[in-house]
């Protein structure tokens, strides 16, 4: 079995210490971090993206590989910068203002690492402007916002009303997802998609930035 | 009666079966050995963080009405409208379990312990629904030992934000209970800090009171319509 795949495999059961180890190895096997992170970490966590899906494997199995792929990320991303090698899009995600829940933001923002996104998490909390001025700074392409209260998804509509404001709102694409909220109030609201869950993001993402 | 409780940490302790039903794990898979090592690690750190404390106070029908009331932002008809009127004794409760443990949730996240911090949020949960339920039990052994309890009343508890109850009315529940004397402040959103808080009321009555299908408007939109587990528990009180 070649290394990346042996990456792929190991990732997909979460060992974080043989993942870092097996990519140092890859490293120093000259292979390029491009594509030990595509057709190794990336490559695994897709696969535990398939068969959590599928109902064979549960959330703490995704979130151990989680945290074995972010180890091998950690070695790699060094060698990306330094390589120039962009990421295969930029997404801006937060908890709105008013609200501190960010286990589900937090979820969407480990799965678009894992399907290799730059991710910009602004935490919780965040006013309308933040996603705006961080989008724009960033040259995001995605904005993600959860709420788990009913009294903060009205700012939700802020920050899509502040997008056409700006004139960014058919280049910036704005998905919204969270407990209370339903597909019909996001298109209510203006955002170009609900997520029901972190794999549904992902998926979501992938669309817009056309990738596979 | 106004009472701060300080509950103890063994009454609040979620088992490990229930931390992993919470992640969405089956039974066949519950028993691989990472599994319940990670859930009995969370367990743990947990019982180590925890500090669950309540404060309760008895309302009278009246001043409840204006709690109930809250912003006026209240659905039209709701459950707890009719339920209060007809009940025998009121009070108001807030319960945390501390903020070190939500803490704690955040630190593992940021340190990229994503099973173990979804793991401990999962037992802060459960945990913190168990101090909610030593509070209300807390209330009845009050209403008995003070003769105010008959043998078929029941009690159950309603909380701000469900069952058709705006979450404004946390206000005026603030207002009256001052939890912020136990760590528990609201934020401009309702929202309470410590996260993982409980706050509102206990009810009790007659066990008949407390019978309502789940048909309202506001009851579609709820995932859960855990008020029928709610009132069969009641009803086995």
């Amino acid at each position: 079995m070649d290394i990346l795949q042996q990456l792929s495999e190991i990732l997909q059961k979460g060992d974080a210490d043989k993942v870092s180890e097996l990519t140092k190895n890859a490293i120093a096997n000259k292979l390029g971090p491009k594509v030990i992170l595509d057709d190794g970490l990336i490559a695994g966590m897709a696969i535990v993206g398939e068969k959590f899906k599928a109902h064979e494997i549960f959330l703490p199995d995704v979130l151990l590989a989680a945290k074995a792929m972010y180890a091998g990320m950690d070695l790699l991303k060094p060698l990306l910068i330094k390589e120039g090698i962009p990421t295969i899009g930029k997404v801006v995600i937060g908890t709105v203002q008013g609200d501190l829940h960010d286990i589900g933001k937090n979820l969407v923002g480990i799965m678009l690492k894992g399907a290799g996104f730059e991710v910009i998490d602004l935490g919780n909390d965040v006013p309308p402007e933040e996603f705006i001025e961080s989008a724009q700074r960033e040259g995001a392409q995605v904005i993600g916002m959860s709420a788990l209260l009913t009294t903060t998804m009205p700012v939700m509509k802020k920050v899509i009303d502040m997008t056409k404001e700006c004139g960014i709102y058919e280049r910036i694409k704005i998905v919204v997802g969270g407990a209370p909220l339903s597909a019909e109030y996001a298109q209510e609201i203006g955002a170009h998609a609900y997520c029901f869950d972190a794999l549904k993001a992902v998926e979501c993402v992938k669309g817009y930035i056309g990738v596979n | 009666m106004r009472k701060t409780i300080s509950i103890p940490i063994d009454d609040v302790v979620p088992s490990i079966g229930a931390v992993l039903k919470g992640q969405g794990v089956p039974e066949r898979a519950a028993s691989e050995e990472r599994m319940t090592r990670l859930a009995g690690q969370s367990v743990s750190i947990y019982k180590d963080l925890c500090n669950p404390v309540s404060i309760i106070t008895d309302i009278s029908k009246i001043d409840f009405e204006t709690v109930y009331h809250g912003e006026g932002k209240n659905e039209e008809e709701a459950p707890l409208a009719k339920i209060y009127k007809d009940s025998d004794s009121l009070a108001l409760f807030a319960v945390t379990i501390s903020e070190d443990v939500c803490a704690e949730i955040t630190r593992l996240f940021d340190t990229n312990d994503f099973a173990l911090g979804s793991m401990l949020d999962g037992a802060a949960s459960e945990g913190t629904e168990m101090a909610a339920q030593a509070v209300e039990l807390y209330y009845r052994g009050y209403l008995r030992e003070v003769g105010r309890f008959a043998t078929s009343a029941g009690t159950m508890q309603f909380s701000p934000g469900y069952c058709g109850w705006h979450v404004s009315a946390q206000k005026k529940l603030f207002e009256v209970l001052r939890p912020t004397e136990i760590g528990i402040e609201l934020g401009e959103s309702f929202l309470m800090r410590p996260l993982k808080s409980i706050s509102g009321v206990i009810i009790a009555g007659p066990k008949e009171i407390f019978k309502f299908d789940d048909v309202f408007p506001f009851c579609s939109e709820c995932d859960t319509h855990s008020c029928r587990d709610r009132i069969r528990a009641v009803l086995e009180q």
